[in-house]
């Protein structure tokens, strides 16, 4: 089969790909692109590391044809890294040291971002439900859970101390 | 004059957490360099094989196909990690040559322009295999008939001449026929994946006669001391890039990937880039031994454990790895923190069919854990004390001498369980709180 050209937006800008038959987006981001922030744990739906936003919505990126993505609006964390400092998720992250090896925590943070601005105040069954498709091999979720809380109330104006 | 603190009894960022967060933090498999060439392995279908013979006809006309690699291409094919620190045998081989012991063994390198090239010249590799006669549990590994895993004609690695690893303290066949009570058990333990969350990989670059070589091993001096070795060639020539590990938890100190990606990078002057599939993590990579253990204690009707009988089999899988080294440890821990005037231990590093065992959290050391913490329970029922009370009683002290003549000087089994005893809101008995670590009145308990 004959290579096509895909066209998508990707942190405000459109891009343009040619891609052979079964490229998916994870490959494109990080092989044609060179975002590698988006990772590769496991290609096959099961880790979550390579979570990104399509249109607003948290998905698999490894499990995503690259022409389902075509005239959508994806969002990479590259894209949501701002040109100083950092996103208030990013920075819920650091402040309760909720990574180890930090290798699950690029999916991590796209789908916070993408659970706060569905729900800007979830409780703890929302959390639970939004992270059951990411793994984190190291941290035991516990500080992750609490920098979603703590990136909550930064957000929303009143900076809440997280639940131990 | 004194600077005053700045990081102690604070939290510090770390220093990788923007990195981390932003997705900038550099894994080994985020490079790329121009040329880059992908390797993926041809593994062996059956458990034990002879090999016949290697067919490459159909995969070399694969579009993409650069070239294969074979056993006759390695330097150095037949290695030990552990030769670094005087271990012997060289025992595993890089690739393949006559024999494969476990479902999984590579057998040929292919090396291509494009991943899906690889993959796709893999699956035209024809294989001629003999199968054999498979073993998979390590007491069926040590009878008499056994298929035989090893190059030296039986399945365990031998320690001075010895198909153990031994602690002898005492007598403990005496004090068997003393003891009031005898208490045996026998405990299993299933192999565990590590389950790094990133796979293992490397990426291997030429550079002037020089190989840098960016890799996620947790022990970069290992991989490349041993490339170093498997190559033949001088470790200046090689520059390890590492430290950036996306969780190991031991499943990443094996020099699996670096000496065939270097070779391959070597063979054709590019870039060579080695990841794990998922399903190879899983089912190639080593992972934690199975363990088997049979305990057999002599107790006093009043608690006290005269006699601790230990013998103890790990499921070193087709090679050794770090094991040999588990079992070391194992036997100098097996009695547990407990001081017992007669001990016995026997540990077997046991090669059976099953993939690979290597290093994982507390290796050697869990299992014992596991076995003799469940053990002192059963002892406890056994003459009627409660599971703290039979602990304090057998707790070792400092001036304790342990099975392999070490004597104790850092104990802290009675702290920590007066610590946990209170943090669970258990009451001890007004002698458990007095009680502590420090040398008893009249030095070692003896008995021996
Ligand atoms: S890499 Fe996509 S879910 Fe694991
Ligand atoms: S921090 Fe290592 S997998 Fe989450």
């Amino acid at each position: 089969m004959a290579s096509t050209i895909v066209t998508f937006e990707l942190g405000g800008r459109e891009v343009e790909v040619l891609v052979r038959p079964m490229t998916t987006l994870q490959s494109v981001l990080r092989n044609q692109l060179g975002q590698t922030a988006t990772k590769d744990g496991c290609r096959q739906g099961g880790c979550g590391s390579c979570t990104v936003l399509v249109d607003g919505e948290p998905m698999a990126s490894c499990l995503l044809p690259i022409e389902d993505v075509a005239g959508r609006r994806v969002t990479t964390l590259e894209s949501l890294t701002p040109a100083e400092g950092l996103h208030p998720v990013q920075q819920a992250f650091v402040d309760e040291y909720a990574f180890q090896c930090g290798y699950c925590t690029p999916g991590m943070v796209m789908l916070s971002k993408a659970l706060l601005d569905h729900d800007p105040a979830p409780n703890d069954e929302a959390i639970g439900q939004a992270l059951a498709g990411n793994l984190c091999r190291c941290t035991g979720y516990r500080p992750i859970v609490d920098a979603i809380r703590h990136a909550s109330g930064a957000m929303s104006g009143h900076d809440t101390e997280p639940v131990r | 004059m004194t600077a005053p603190l700045e990081v102690v009894g604070r939290s510090v960022e770390r220093s990788d957490a923007v990195g981390h967060v932003t997705g900038r933090t550099r894994f080994a498999a985020d490079r790329a360099f121009p040329g880059m060439l992908h390797l993926k392995m041809v593994r062996s279908p059956l458990h034990h094989a002879r090999v016949r013979g290697i067919d490459l006809s159909e995969a070399e006309r694969v579009p993409g196909f650069v070239r294969a690699l074979t056993a006759a291409d390695v330097p150095h094919n037949r290695y030990t990690i552990l030769s670094l620190i005087g271990v012997e045998p060289e025992e595993e081989f890089v690739l393949a040559e006559d024999r494969v012991r476990f479902k999984g063994e590579a057998i040929v390198a292919i090396v291509a322009e494009t991943e899906e090239a690889a993959m796709e010249a893999v699956a035209k590799v024809r294989l001629d295999l003999d199968e054999l006669p498979a073993v998979f549990d390590v007491e069926e590994a040590l009878k008499p008939g056994a298929p035989i895993v090893t190059h030296w004609g039986n399945n365990t690695f031998m320690y001075e001449g010895h198909p153990c690893r031994r602690v002898r303290l005492g007598d403990v066949e005496a004090a068997f026929a003393r003891a009031d009570h005898i208490v045996e058990g026998v405990y299993n333990s299933s192999p565990i994946e590590h389950a790094p969350l990133e796979t293992t990989g490397c990426i291997a670059v030429p550079e002037g006669g020089r190989f840098t070589v960016y890799t996620n091993t947790q022990a970069l001096y290992f991989s490349l001391d041993n490339t170093s070795i498997i190559l033949q060639v001088p470790g200046n020539r090689l520059h390890f890039i590492g430290g950036t590990v996306g969780g190991g938890f031991g499943g990443k100190v094996d020099v699996i990937v670096e000496p065939i990606a270097t070779l391959a990078a070597m063979k054709t002057g590019r870039p060579v880039r080695f990841v794990y599939s998922r399903s190879e993590e899983m089912q190639v990579s080593s992972t934690r031994s199975a363990w088997r253990i049979y305990l057999k204690d002599g107790v006093t009707a009043d608690g006290r454990i005269i006699a601790r009988k230990v013998t103890s089999y790990a499921d070193s899988g087709a090679y050794s790895r770090q094991t040999p080294y588990a079992l070391t440890k194992h036997a100098a821990n097996a009695a547990g923190p407990y001081a017992i005037p007669n001990v016995s231990i026997d540990a077997y590093c046991v090669y059976t069919n099953r993939q690979p065992t290597s290093a994982m959290r507390g290796f050697g050391v869990t299992m014992a854990s596991f076995a003799l913490e469940v053990q002192m329970d059963r002892i406890a029922e056994t003459v009627g004390l409660d599971p703290w009370s039979i602990r304090f009683l057998n707790a070792y002290r400092n001036g304790d001498m342990k099975p392999h003549r070490k004597l104790a000087d850092d104990a802290t089994l009675i702290e920590t369980m007066q610590a946990a005893a209170a943090l669970v809101g258990h009451e001890l008995t007004a002698e458990q709180q007095a009680m502590t670590s420090a040398p008893r009145a009249g030095g070692d308990p003896g008995g021996r």
